[in-house]
């Protein structure tokens, strides 16, 4: 690990910047619940306490799905802090969940 | 369910089409693109993908009242709009009467971290949420495999474009999705024609000799009979056509109605009556025998006829044709201002063949002329390979014949190729052939006028000379002596040797009637003169016996006196006859 990774959690942002999440699913799928469990173990770990996470459901709310540019289900999207942030997949890796949430630098 | 459209009048329609209001690809399709199935149109960069389909989706919306969907991957929508509204495509009036739905999928490889299972299920139910709010019918997709440079799963990607394109199929819409041109062999670059059977449709953009000419080509198109060639097509203000015009049927009306060809004597040549309506004819020559002039006379002649005549001009400017003809004493400023003649003037290089061929199908299409000269074809040469130029006059001839239109073509022949090379093959296609050649002798060149062919007239033989006055063209006849014809000055030198010689004819002929009269007068004074003579003559036999009488009588007086003073006897006969014989 780089001396960077040791002080990720901090990173650039401050601890008490709120993040706001939002995970874009199609239904009850599989993919779907385990995408929003990884990512509630993730942020609980990481992010404890600030953050806050919006489950749109596009099978019910379909006009949603172009604003984010939403191509993949499931998505995550960081809304905030900015820059928006996109992570598709099921988040089963936690290490580049970190990563593409800025909560981790890039492994050099 | 639409009625099977049968547009392609002379393939079956098997399966149910939709038409896609492109000119000329419903045609080679036999109806337009398989109905509530996906066509795939790929072609490389530039090559008119995007606008296939946006026209496919406009002309749906406008002609065929079909609802439809664009999702474009590469361009955001309002550059498409802008793209197409140079067409006169108005993308947000169809957008705003429910026509026409958008969605711009934009996919940014950086953008995305990928972790873990995913499907693409957002992406179909954006695609089914923008077909269901306008009811859509057509579905664009272009161009799908930008989705492999923003994903990088393509295990993932493979598997849920062939779901995307069975639930096309499912959801009943006539889907065209475009795909990039791949390497050798393969149609698209990521295989996409793995998973369209139905209809593959590739465009193709060349380039030959700095000139870019598009073409078309089906490669399959399962249930359905289809062209197979590759048609060239085109792309300008009216959007994309296709030209399948490359299998004649040579059913053409034959009018019996001639037109003049401008020059009477010319007419005569070709049997009293110039040209047949609606045939072709072709000029030929070197350069300056007068073959633009001889177009300029058609031309005014027709016009002044009440034809309407488009004349293209490949080589000069209208105004320096205009110029030029009226040093000759043809003026056809007038018959430009009256709107029956038009001009359309333009280097041929300055676009493609097919463009060319566009261009004169437009034209005749908004000016409906009767009379179409393109002077020269062989400036054609320039911008393409013979064999195309030859398809491409074939096609021209063949349009401008099947409309009724009489086609005036000049092509230059060049010196040192022999006259069957230097028309390009296309002289079997005309009906009429007329050659100008330069007849040089004597340090002169002149020009003749040959007529070598002219189907269904009786057409002279003669060689006429030609020439340019400043009235026009004038066709003399050619003095034939042993030296061979005879034109221009060694012409006029020999009619001035003739004349003189009808004139020293005429000159002898005078001194000899003047030799006669004269010796006729004297004849006729010698004949009075003898005349008078013999009527002196008559005059004295006349007298000769009365003068003997009154001799006689006189005599007798003067025996009696005698007689009387010798107191001679009784005078009696006795008496009188012997003094007399005393006397003597």
């Amino acid at each position: 690990m780089s001396a960077a990774a040791a002080n990720d959690p901090g990173l650039s942002f401050p601890d008490e910047a709120t993040w706001t999440l939002r995970l874009y699913v199609a239904g009850q799928t599989a993919k779907s619940i385990e995408a929003f469990a990884n990512l509630r173990r993730i942020c609980d770990q990481h992010l404890a306490g600030r953050y806050t996470i919006e489950v749109i459901d596009l099978l019910e709310r379909p006009q949603l799905a172009s604003g984010d540019q939403i191509l993949a289900i499931p998505t995550l999207v960081r809304r905030l802090p900015p820059p928006i942030k996109k992570i598709i997949g099921t988040l089963s890796n936690t290490e580049r969940v970190l990563v593409g949430l800025d909560l981790k630098s890039q492994p050099q | 369910m639409a009625p099977p459209t049968t547009i392609g009048p002379t393939i079956a329609v098997t399966l149910p089409k939709s038409p896609t209001g492109i000119q000329g690809l419903d045609e080679i399709t036999g109806g337009g693109f398989p109905q509530g199935r996906p066509t795939l149109v790929c072609g490389g960069a530039g090559s008119g993908k995007t606008l296939l389909a946006t026209q496919f989706l406009v002309r749906g919306a406008l002609d065929f009242d079909e609802a439809g969907v664009f999702m474009s991957f590469e361009e955001p929508l309002h550059d498409l709009a802008q793209n197409v509204a140079s067409l006169g495509y108005d993308l947000p009036a169809l957008i705003a009467g429910k026509k026409l739905a958008m969605d711009y999928v934009r996919v940014e490889r950086s953008e995305i971290e990928e972790t873990g299972d995913y499907d693409l299920e957002a992406l179909f139910v954006r695609l089914a949420y923008a077909i269901d709010s306008v009811g859509a019918k057509r579905v664009v997709l272009d161009t799908l495999e930008s989705l492999f440079g923003g994903l990088s799963n393509a295990g993932i990607l493979r598997a849920e474009l062939r779901r995307l394109f069975g639930w096309l199929k499912d959801r009943g819409v006539t889907a065209v999705i475009t795909g990039e041109r791949g390497g050798a062999g393969s149609l698209t670059r990521q295989g996409l024609d793995e998973y369209v059977s139905d209809c593959v449709i590739l465009l193709d953009h060349r380039v030959h000799d700095q000139v870019s000419t598009r073409r078309l080509r089906i490669v399959k198109y399962r249930g359905t009979s289809h062209g197979t060639n590759e048609y060239p097509f085109l792309i300008d203000a009216s959007g994309l056509s296709v030209l399948p015009v490359t299998s004649l049927s040579l059913d053409h009306a034959a009018p019996t109605e001639r037109i003049s060809s401008g020059i009477g004597r010319l007419d005569t040549m070709l049997g009293g009556k110039g040209y047949y309506l609606g045939s072709s004819v072709l000029v030929t020559g070197a350069a300056g025998t007068g073959k633009s002039s001889m177009a300029a006379h058609f031309v005014d002649a027709a016009c002044r006829h009440g034809e309407r005549c488009l004349f293209f001009a490949f080589e000069e400017s209208p105004r320096q044709l205009l110029r030029n003809m009226r040093s000759i004493g043809i003026d056809l400023a007038a018959s430009v201002g009256r709107d029956v003649l038009r001009f359309e003037a333009a280097r041929p290089t300055l676009v493609g063949l097919e463009q060319h061929l566009s261009t004169l199908h437009r034209a005749v299409r908004e000016f409906k002329p009767t009379v179409v000269v393109l002077d020269p074809i062989t400036s054609l040469l320039s911008v393409g390979a013979g064999s195309e130029v030859e398809a491409l006059l074939l096609r021209m001839v063949d349009f401008l014949k099947s409309q009724g239109i009489t086609g005036f073509f000049t092509s230059l022949t060049q010196s040192g190729v022999s006259l069957e090379q230097s028309v390009v093959g296309i002289s079997s296609l005309m009906d009429t052939w007329l050659l100008l050649r330069d007849l040089e002798a004597n340090g002169e060149r002149t020009r003749g006028l040959y007529v070598i062919k002219a189907r269904g007239l009786a057409h002279s033989n003669q060689i006429r000379e030609f020439v340019l006055t400043d009235h026009g063209v004038d066709l003399l006849d050619v003095s034939v002596s042993a030296a061979g014809v005879l034109t221009g000055t060694a012409r006029a030198a020999r009619e001035a040797h003739e004349r003189a010689a009808v004139f020293a004819r005429q000159h002898d002929v005078d001194r000899q009637q003047r030799e006669l009269m004269r010796k006729r007068t004297v004849l006729a004074a010698r004949m009075a003169a003898l005349q008078a003579d013999l009527e002196i003559m008559d005059e004295e036999l006349r007298r000769l016996p009365e003068q003997e009488r009154q001799r006689e009588a006189l005599l007798e007086d003067e025996r009696d006196v005698i007689a009387r003073s010798r107191l001679a006897d009784a005078p009696g006969n006795g008496a009188g006859e012997s003094p007399r014989g005393d006397r003597r």
